[in-house]
This record gives structure tokens, C-alpha cells and sequence, in this order.
């Protein structure tokens, strides 16, 4: 060995440093034993151990999703890589940048069904944004620096780099430094002007505008919230956003109408059907948003701003495209829009506006307050305000309780709301508070939970117990799989065939038995008193707050139903559906 | 839905780094987002071996044509993207091999046939003959099927090879 060359694992460590990575988290294993060893009492690259690989993944998306950094895994071969998957898959659908290392087997025995050996390459190729095979330590520290690249611009998402166990252990003296230059991949960011003009004159002519925001918002990065804010007042439009968008625009902001979508708002989801100028930034008409693909929105003309081309026209016809980042076309935007002295109609503005205020009237995340049991609303209304103020980040877990989360917690912030939205994964919101809080560790952290998603990653209480992350967990606990209860009631005539939780664990105990706190509340003249006790509590607590069992989840649009077919609270119990079983 | 849109047959070629498991991506989000393939060729192009150039023929309707080609265009190892049946006249041209086998009467008529279509008599033997033919599809395809009653045997095809006329590239 030369005095300049490094062994591969050490060249893959320096790689990190250089990239800035102060944090990995990871599980060991035989295939990345030498760079566990390079990682060992290292000063500037802290490991967060979790209990489970799929948590690495969700803790570095929570990581990702509250820094705007990416999120670095380090994971063996074979299990390793694969119970990882799922938290790939996870950042793939909501476009989270995340570097996943895995270990493989020595390049001579690939293909020999060694020990621990998976096709990790062949397996995470449709769940990851790219991914790299690297066959030489030559190679590596290149290929993680392109990793990088590939992750954290244009549209972000996860990208694996697998390393075999030689290309750790060989010496080398490449050590990547500056930019990196790629040959094919060269995301745009900057929009065609000619686009955003033909936007900006679209707007201009409208008389019932609405902005539909999404994730882009986020991912792009504060300054794109900060435009939207000033765009949207400027103009005096309707906001609403996505699941993913939540915090882009401030909640408490009087143009702001709350979530749309299948659980989205009454005024929200009317304003998005009788608009006749729609601005969609950085969202993409996911099905959960869209309803019935033939009833949505039928008399607007669209105008779509989003980073990647293909989700133009994917579902929704759109009539002005502008492929770009949000932040650079909003910017662009309202240049336009104040060079060109546009001006929305003002009395067309005002009469849309009393339309959508006639439909705020109604109220529609009303629900039935109980003295002897807790609603699941009204505990994320006390939750949303015994923590307002406070420097607070939010995770959820899937089911009933995050969709009640995203109606009644308030986001004034981007970058303060994690949830899995478009793989829907349940136990994706322990872990990833777990990668906020090592972001954040002096912030209120909150993983809004329910009884069955928590145990798909409760052994991670014994992470946050090792490494002093004080995450709160606060259980929505209603006995069941809540949604999937719901859905039975709507759809298959109350048959709740599997979605009873059965055999529940005594949470207080469980709790303890980590060494974290437990409290249990069921009293809703207690549930004040639980929550102070939680958020005063030091190191990690867990809430078991019993909730009324069969509460639903409304507003809704039946799945397969348009925007103005949405059942509210109050038509709800006794209201079935014709249409049976429905498709998705 | 009323007024299912038309499908379409396009020919789109894409420039490639000639790297390991590039065309597994490209197959892979076919298969994956359920996009039809009629045929696919692939080879280097370029003299180094550093690109390739892959051919697919595919039918969908506009809308999924456009998908097609902007979920093409994200993979990274991915170049250009070019829809020669869109981007105005191309030359396409297909290879086939065809093996027959028959009586004196047959092996007369096949060679007739052969020649009429231009088809080279690559392998001859006392009972059959390989048959080189190239041209459009349409055109292999008819001398596949008049070959069906002249004692076909097999048939292998290159599928389509394609490019834009004129001076200019991709
Ligand atoms: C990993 C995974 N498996 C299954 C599902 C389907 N699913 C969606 S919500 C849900 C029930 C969640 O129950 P719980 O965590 O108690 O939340 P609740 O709806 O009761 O608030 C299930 C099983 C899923 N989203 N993720
Ligand atoms: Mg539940």
C-alpha cells in the first residue's frame, strides 16, 4: 500500500465527512464490518444504532424531511438490504432524499447465492430514484459523491449504493473532491419563461382561482414557501395543499382552506371543483387528491409547476406546463405578475371568496363531543393547543389518527410535518421521529400514533432510550385498526373481518420496561394533565390516550366519487354506499 | 369512458451509457408501469463502446406515449430520448432469418419467393434453406406468412432498427 492509499472503507467514510453527513443511521452486519470498523469512535460522523433496518430508513427520511439534508443509512447485505426496502419504497413515492449503503458480498462470489447475498441492485431498482453497484474502491468514493448528487436535486429521492465486502477492504487512492459533473442526469431547474408568462396571463384572467400546493413546496426549500406566501397574498387566492404540502402555507392563514382531498376540507375540495383557474405547485394529482378522474374539476383551466416532466399530464390534463423548481418559477412568477400590473377582477374575487365562506360555514370537521370518553379530535385539539408556541415537529403513523392529525394540528412552518404519504406506511412514524429529534435535539418532537401502526416499530423505544432522543409518542389507542374499521363500516356492510386489535400490550409497562416513561389517559377531564406531564416529561414518553373506539374519519369522498360528493360529519353513521366494495 | 383515445405504434430511440443493468431499467419500467413493448434491439453504437443506442416500438395512446418518453427521460443513466415516428420521417428496417424446409415443388416456390423479396439464401442444405430478409415490418411479415405454407421451420427477428432521414442526429 502506497502512504496515500486508503483502504475502501476508510475512502467511504472520508467521502461522507466530505459531503458534511454528521449523522448515519444504521444496523451492522459481516458485508460492512470494515466500515463499521472506519466508523469506530469516529469524531465528526455520529451512528444512531436502531433496532431494525427499516427504521434506519424512516429515521433518515425524518432526518431529510425536517433539515432539507439528506438522510445517510449504512445496512448489511441480504436481511439487511431488504428489510430496508420498504423505507425506500417509502421515500420513492414521497420524493425524500436519502444515501443508503449496503454491504454485498465480495464481487467474485455475486451470483453464487452466497452467504447473505440478495440482487440488492435488481431488488431496490424500482424503489429507488437510482442506484450503483460499485465494483472497484477505485470507484467508491466517486459514486457516493454522484449518489448524493442524484438524491438530493431535481426531483429528490432515494438512491443505494451497494458496496461489496472487497471494495471495502482494497486500497485505493481516489478520493472524489469538487462538483460532480454527470454525463445524462441534468435536472432543469429553471422554467421556461414563455410557460410561466402564458401562466401568469391565465391567472390573470381568473374568476374563481385556487392554489392546490403539494410536497414540491417543501422540497424545493423555504425560500419556495416564502414565495408562495407573498404570491398568494398578493393576489388574495385560496390556498390549499396536499398531505405533503402541510406547513408550506401557514394554516392559520385567513386564504388557507385546509387539506383537500379524500379527507380533506368541505371548502377546500368544493373550491377545487368549481375553480376555473387551478395552480398546482409541486403537487401531482395523486389519486387520493383527484377523486373520480372524470369529475375532477371540470370547468378550470390548469396550470401546472412541477420539477419532474413526467408527472405533466400523467393523470390530469393540464393546459400551461412549467417543468421547474417551485422556488425558481414562483420567483419568476411574480416578477411577471407585478411587471405586467396584473390585477385578479375584484368583485369576481369577492363573490368567489363568499361562495367559499358560505362552505367554511358548514363546519365540516364538526364532530359529537363526549364527558365520558375522548375523542380523537378533541385530543389533537388540545394536543394542537397545549403545544402551540413551542418549537414542535410532528410525525404520524397511517391510519385514522393521521388524517385527524392533519386536519387539527396547525403547520405554520414547512418542514414540520413527517407522514408517509404516498406508500402509507404504517410504523414509518416513530423511526422518523427519531431522525427529527437527532436533527433537532432540543425541539418537541411528537409522533402522533395509533395501537396497530406503533407496534410495526415499537422495538426502536429501546433506540431512543440508548442514544437520549426524547421523542413523545402520543397513541390515539381506539382498538383497532381504525381505517381499515372505517372502510369495513362504509363498504363491506360492518363485516370487521382482522381489524380488531386484539391482545394489546400494556403500553404503560411496555414503556417502562425500555426504560422510557408511560402514562395511560382515558379521562377526558384528565387529557390536559397527560399532555403537560408528557411534553414536561424528560426522555422519551409514550401516551396511551384511550379514544372513543368507533369514531370515523370525516369529511370523506368515497373512494371513486368527486369532490362535491363528500360525505360530512354529520351524514355519517347510518350512510352507506351503492357501490359496494370499492377499487381503491 | 366514452371516447377511449386511439392507440398508436411509435418508434423511440434512446442513447444510453453502456453500462451494467442499463437495459434492466428500461425493461424494468415497461414491465413496471404495464407499458407495451413490440420490439426492443440494443447494441453500442459508438466505436469506444461507451454508448449504446436502444430501439423500442411500442403502442399506447398519446397520452401514455408522452408518459412513456418523459419516465424514460428521468432514468439517469439515460441521455436522449427521441420518438422517431413524432420527430418526422425515418428509415426503419428490420432483419429476419427464415428456415424452411420441404418437397422439390416447396423449394422452388420459396425461392421465387425469396427473390421477389430480395431475401439472401444464407444456409442451404439437400432439405431446407435460411433465408436472410430485411426491410420494413410490414414486409417481414409477409414473407413470413407466405413462407407458412412453404414449409416454415423458424424465424428469428432483430426487431426494428430505426432512424431519423435527413442529416441530423438524435
Ligand atoms: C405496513 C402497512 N400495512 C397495512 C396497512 C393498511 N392500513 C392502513 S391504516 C391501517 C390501520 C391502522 O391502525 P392504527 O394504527 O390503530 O390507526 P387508526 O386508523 O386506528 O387511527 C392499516 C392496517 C398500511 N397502511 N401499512
Ligand atoms: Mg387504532
Amino acid at each position: 500500500m502506497s502512504s496515500k492509499a486508503k483502504s475502501g472503507a476508510e475512502i467511504i467514510i472520508k467521502s461522507l465527512e466530505d459531503l458534511g453527513v454528521e449523522v448515519i443511521f444504521g444496523y451492522p452486519g459481516g458485508a460492512v464490518l470494515p466500515i463499521y470498523d472506519a466508523l469506530h469512535n469516529h469524531k465528526k460522523i455520529k451512528h444512531i444504532l436502531v433496532r431494525h433496518e427499516q427504521a434506519a430508513v424512516h429515521a433518515a427520511e425524518g432526518y431529510a424531511r425536517s433539515t432539507g439534508k439528506p438522510g445517510v443509512v449504512l445496512v448489511t447485505s441480504g436481511p439487511g438490504a431488504t428489510n430496508a426496502v420498504t423505507g425506500l419504497a417509502d421515500a420513492m413515492l414521497d420524493s425524500i432524499p436519502v444515501v443508503c449503503l449496503t454491504g454485498q458480498v465480495p464481487v467474485q462470489l455475486i451470483g453464487s447465492d452466497a452467504f447473505q447475498e440478495s440482487d440488492t441492485v435488481g431488488i431496490t431498482r424500482h424503489c429507488t430514484k437510482h442506484n450503483y453497484l460499485v465494483r472497484s474502491s477505485d470507484d467508491v468514493s466517486a459514486i457516493i459523491h454522484e449518489a448524493f448528487h442524484v438524491a438530493t436535486t431535481g426531483r429528490p429521492g432515494p438512491v443505494v449504493v451497494d458496496i461489496p465486502k472487497d471494495v471495502q477492504i482494497l486500497p485505493s487512492e481516489n478520493q472524489h473532491k469538487g462538483p460532480i459533473k454527470h454525463r445524462s442526469y441534468l435536472p432543469a431547474l429553471k422554467g421556461d419563461e414563455e410557460a410561466i408568462k402564458k401562466a401568469v396571463e391565465l391567472l390573470a384572467t381568473a374568476k374563481k382561482p385556487i392554489f392546490y400546493t403539494g410536497g414540491g413546496v417543501i422540497n424545493s426549500g423555504p425560500k419556495a414557501s416564502k414565495l408562495l406566501r407573498k404570491l398568494a397574498q398578493l393576489i388574495g387566492t385560496p390556498v390549499t395543499s396536499t398531505l405533503m404540502g402541510l406547513g408550506a402555507y401557514p394554516s392559520t392563514d385567513p386564504l388557507f382552506l385546509g387539506m383537500l382531498g379524500m379527507h380533506g376540507t368541505y371548502e377546500a375540495n368544493n373550491a377545487m371543483h368549481d375553480c376555473d383557474v387551478m395552480v398546482c405547485i409541486g403537487a401531482r394529482f395523486d389519486d387520493r387528491i383527484t377523486g373520480r378522474i372524470d369529475a375532477f374539476s371540470p370547468k378550470s383551466k390548469k396550470i401546472h409547476i412541477d420539477i419532474d416532466r413526467s408527472s405533466i399530464n400523467k393523470i390530469i390534463h393540464v393546459d400551461v406546463p412549467v417543468v421547474g423548481d417551485v422556488a425558481h418559477v414562483l420567483e419568476v412568477f411574480l416578477k411577471f405578475w407585478k411587471k405586467g400590473r396584473h390585477k385578479l377582477d375584484g368583485e369576481a374575487l369577492k363573490s368567489w371568496w363568499a361562495e367559499i365562506n358560505l362552505n367554511r360555514d358548514r363546519n365540516c370537521l364538526d364532530y359529537a363531543k363526549k364527558d365520558d370518553v375522548i375523542m380523537p379530535q378533541y385530543a389533537l385539539e388540545r394536543l394542537q393547543t397545549l403545544t402551540k408556541g413551542k418549537d414542535v415537529y410532528y410525525t404520524t403513523e397511517v391510519g385514522q389518527h393521521q388524517m385527524w392529525a392533519a386536519q387539527f394540528l396547525q403547520f405554520e412552518e414547512p418542514n414540520r410535518w413527517m407522514t408517509s404519504g404516498g406508500l402509507g406506511t404504517m410504523g414509518y412514524g416513530f423511526p422518523a421521529a427519531m431522525g427529527v429529534q437527532m436533527a433537532h435535539p432540543k425541539a418537541l418532537v411528537i409522533d402522533v400514533a395509533g395501537e396497530a401502526s406503533i407496534q410495526m416499530n415499537i422495538q426502536e423505544l429501546s433506540t431512543v432510550m440508548q442514544h437520549d432522543l426524547p421523542v413523545k409518542i402520543f397513541i390515539l389507542n381506539n382498538e383497532y385498526m381504525g381505517m381499515v374499521r372505517q372502510w369495513q363500516e362504509l363498504n363491506h356492510e360492518g363485516r370487521y373481518s382482522n381489524s380488531y386489535t386484539a391482545s394489546l400490550p400494556d403500553f404503560v409497562k411496555l414503556a417502562e420496561s425500555y426504560g422510557a416513561t408511560g402514562l395511560k389517559v382515558e379521562d377526558p377531564s384528565d387529557l390536559d394533565a397527560t399532555i403537560i406531564e408528557m411534553i414536561e416529561t424528560p426522555g422519551p414518553v409514550l401516551v396511551d390516550c384511550r379514544v372513543e373506539k368507533l369514531a370515523n374519519c370525516f369529511p370523506m369522498i368515497p373512494s371513486g366519487a368527486a369532490h362535491n360528493e363528500m360525505i360530512l360529519p354529520d351524514e355519517n353513521e347510518t350512510k352507506k354506499f351503492e357501490g359496494g366494495a370499492a377499487l381503491v | 369512458m366514452i371516447n377511449t383515445p386511439q392507440k398508436e405504434r411509435h418508434t423511440i430511440s434512446i442513447i444510453v451509457d453502456n453500462e451494467a443493468g442499463v437495459l434492466a431499467r428500461v425493461i424494468g419500467l415497461f414491465a413496471g408501469r404495464g407499458y407495451n413493448i413490440e420490439h426492443l434491439t440494443v447494441a453500442p453504437v459508438d466505436s469506444a463502446g461507451t454508448e449504446s443506442r436502444i430501439t423500442v416500438v411500442t403502442v399506447g395512446t398519446p397520452k401514455i406515449i408522452e408518459q412513456i418518453k418523459a419516465q424514460l427521460d428521468r432514468l439517469v443513466p439515460i441521455h436522449r430520448v427521441g420518438d422517431l415516428t413524432e420527430e418526422g420521417p425515418s428509415v426503419e428496417r428490420e432483419l429476419a432469418l427464415v428456415k424452411v424446409s420441404g418437397s422439390n415443388e416447396q423449394r422452388l416456390e420459396a425461392l421465387r419467393v425469396a427473390e421477389a423479396f430480395r431475401a439472401k439464401r444464407v444456409d442451404s442444405t439437400g432439405t431446407s434453406f435460411v433465408f436472410e430478409v430485411t426491410g420494413k415490418t410490414e414486409k417481414i411479415k409477409a414473407f413470413i406468412h407466405l413462407m407458412e405454407e412453404l414449409g416454415l421451420v423458424e424465424v428469428v427477428r432483430t426487431g426494428v432498427a430505426a432512424l431519423k432521414r435527413g442529416k441530423d442526429a438524435l
